[in-house]
């Protein structure tokens, strides 16, 4: 059965650089396990296609329920450089949350 | 315990915050945080134009407001508001708030240093590039030295009312009320680790009490009176986020978890000057009516290195904007672009980048976006960057034309062409510790 990752999650997005960050919290901690299975570092990767020009990074934050990724070159060059509307990567999280995974 | 308030996320975050975290219940440290990157780029060119600028100068204007309350309640004003003129800042706000102490933090303006130090074999490498610093040496715009909460602690430790520091971290801003108040030593890394992931959770204001929050966010009362955070710490490093009863928003262990999340790169080495932060650590325990228990931080010894922040003139850019109505407002757009491309490729202008979105197809999530088949308009977003400003230029004059000589349907022309921007772009580096020495100057 698919699920929409926004039925499970919540996230925030912010950058660094040329990098943006994306913490994927879990709404409950049995689903947690679920998004480390199902929410990997090429999934993402693959989810966001052209817009990432890097590598994707993944970390667990256990006691969090969340992970953290990590995706590089993926602003345009990102801070005062980058010429795209959402410059500072603000709206990666909501865009992750439109992933569906298998429960 | 002692409470810490953050009333300002940002240079330009809502100046009401402040003024109703002391009206609206107790405080006992005022953390103001102004400094974004490329904040310092730009407070440097104002000082460049005037020597007694080169500040937030948002900050002497608040403090005048609030000086009243602060003196009778003993309210402690710390801020990162100095840029990199903070004696200049302090002496406004001693212009416009007589009879308070100001301690001013220094020593993290490394700009008049730059040649020392690279003469004497700091090559100030960026940090993603690996390029040595001089080959944008003459291009520099502005360079300063992350420090952290210690020094800041000093400026408290004179009684001052209000400290003003330059680069420091946003962390240090809470943290150092807290090493001031309970005497803690710089190799008590939990404690100091507990204190930055305070510091963490309430530097970017409303943002951990419900502001740009994704969880039930409809249901989320009153934005419009949002309260801004407070810690309430203990000596021990165990404290609690919460706001001021009354105030809109919502302080939840979700909420928190978002801003743990925010900006974080490896979440066991959260690096500052005083510590390095382990958020594999943190526990949360919401204990409901808008306050959250954060405990169990732990911490290790800080990076022989600290941060550098060099700011530097790249060039231009210009982003103009075009909109499109239905029907097929999306290949209108395309069609727009691709003229717009063809008539600055034939006056032989080369751009380093030139990027278009489509606002209301796909702008913001791209592939992963699933756009409507034919929306009812589409605005064309072009922006571009180059070297060269005359390139720039003749961009900002390429898309009004199109109003009446490309698709049909052009309109939000109205503002007409847009600005040449120049851009500074920002070089993160490293630097010994043992180079940057601090000091407090105290102004009575």
């Amino acid at each position: 059965m698919k699920v929409r990752l926004s039925e499970i999650a919540h996230a925030r997005s912010g950058d660094k650089g040329d990098t943006v960050n994306i913490g994927l919290i879990a709404y409950r901690p049995e689903d947690y396990p679920l998004l480390v299975r199902e929410v990997t570092a090429e999934r993402v990767k693959a989810h966001f296609g052209e817009l990432v020009k890097g590598e994707v990074e993944r970390y667990e934050l256990p006691n969090l329920h969340a992970l953290n990724f990590l995706l590089h070159e993926a602003l345009g060059g990102g801070g005062t450089l980058s010429l795209r509307v959402d410059a500072q990567g603000k709206t990666f999280g909501a865009a992750l949350l439109r992933l569906e995974i298998e429960r | 315990m002692i409470r810490i308030a953050n009333g300002q996320g940002f240079w330009g975050d809502w100046l009401e915050a402040p003024v109703r975290l002391l009206e609206q219940g107790p405080v006992d440290y005022l953390a103001l945080d102004y400094l974004a990157e490329i904040t310092m780029s730009i407070v440097q060119k104002q000082k460049q134009q005037d020597p007694r600028l080169g500040y937030a100068r948002d900050f002497p204007p608040l403090i005048g407001r609030i000086a009243k309350r602060i003196r009778e309640r003993g309210v402690k004003v710390v801020a990162n508001a100095g840029g990199v003129n903070p004696i200049a800042c302090a002496e406004e706000v001693r212009r416009l708030a007589p009879g308070l102490k100001v301690a001013v933090v220094l020593g993290d303006d490394l700009y008049p240093r730059l040649d020392d130090l690279l003469a004497r074999g700091h090559e100030l490498r960026n940090m993603e590039t690996n390029q040595p610093l001089t080959a944008i040496r003459n291009r520099i715009l502005s360079a300063n030295a992350y420090i952290g909460a210690f020094p800041v602690a000093e400026a408290l430790s004179t009684g001052a009312d209000v400290v003003i520091a330059g680069r420091c971290t946003d962390t240090a801003l809470t943290l150092a009320p807290m090493i001031h108040a309970f005497g803690w030593q710089p190799d008590q890394f939990d404690l100091l680790a507990a204190g930055t992931v305070a510091g963490h959770i309430i530097e970017c204001g409303a943002q951990c009490t419900g502001g740009n929050c994704q969880v039930d966010w409809m249901s989320i009362p009153d934005l419009a009176n949002i309260g801004y955070p407070i810690v309430e710490a203990e000596a021990n490093g165990v404290f609690q986020v919460t706001k001021h009863k009354g105030t809109g928003g919502r302080v939840t262990a979700d909420v928190i978890k978002e801003q743990l999340l925010y900006e974080l790169g490896d979440p066991e080495k959260y690096l500052t000057p005083d510590c390095c932060a382990d958020f594999t650590s943190i526990q949360l325990q919401d204990l409901g009516e808008d306050r959250v228990r954060v405990y169990g931080v732990r911490g290790g010894p800080p990076p022989e290195q600290l941060k550098v922040s060099i700011s530097y003139a790249w060039g231009f850019k210009a982003v103009g904007t075009l909109v499109y109505s239905w029907p097929q407002a999306l290949k209108k757009a395309q069609a727009a672009d691709r003229i717009v491309r063809e008539r600055l490729a034939q006056l032989g202008l080369t751009f380093d980048e030139i990027y278009t979105e489509y606002l209301g197809y796909n702008a913001c999530h791209g592939p992963a976006a699933q756009p409507v088949a034919d929306p009812a308009e589409v605005q064309l977003r072009i922006g571009v960057r180059a070297p060269d400003r005359n390139a720039v230029d003749r961009f900002t004059r390429e898309l009004i034309p199109l109003v009446l000589s490309g698709p049909p349907t052009a309109t939000g022309f109205g503002d007409g062409r847009p600005p040449v921007r120049e851009v500074v772009a920002y070089w993160p580096a490293l630097l010994a510790r043992d180079e940057v020495k601090t000091s407090v100057e105290v102004l009575t």
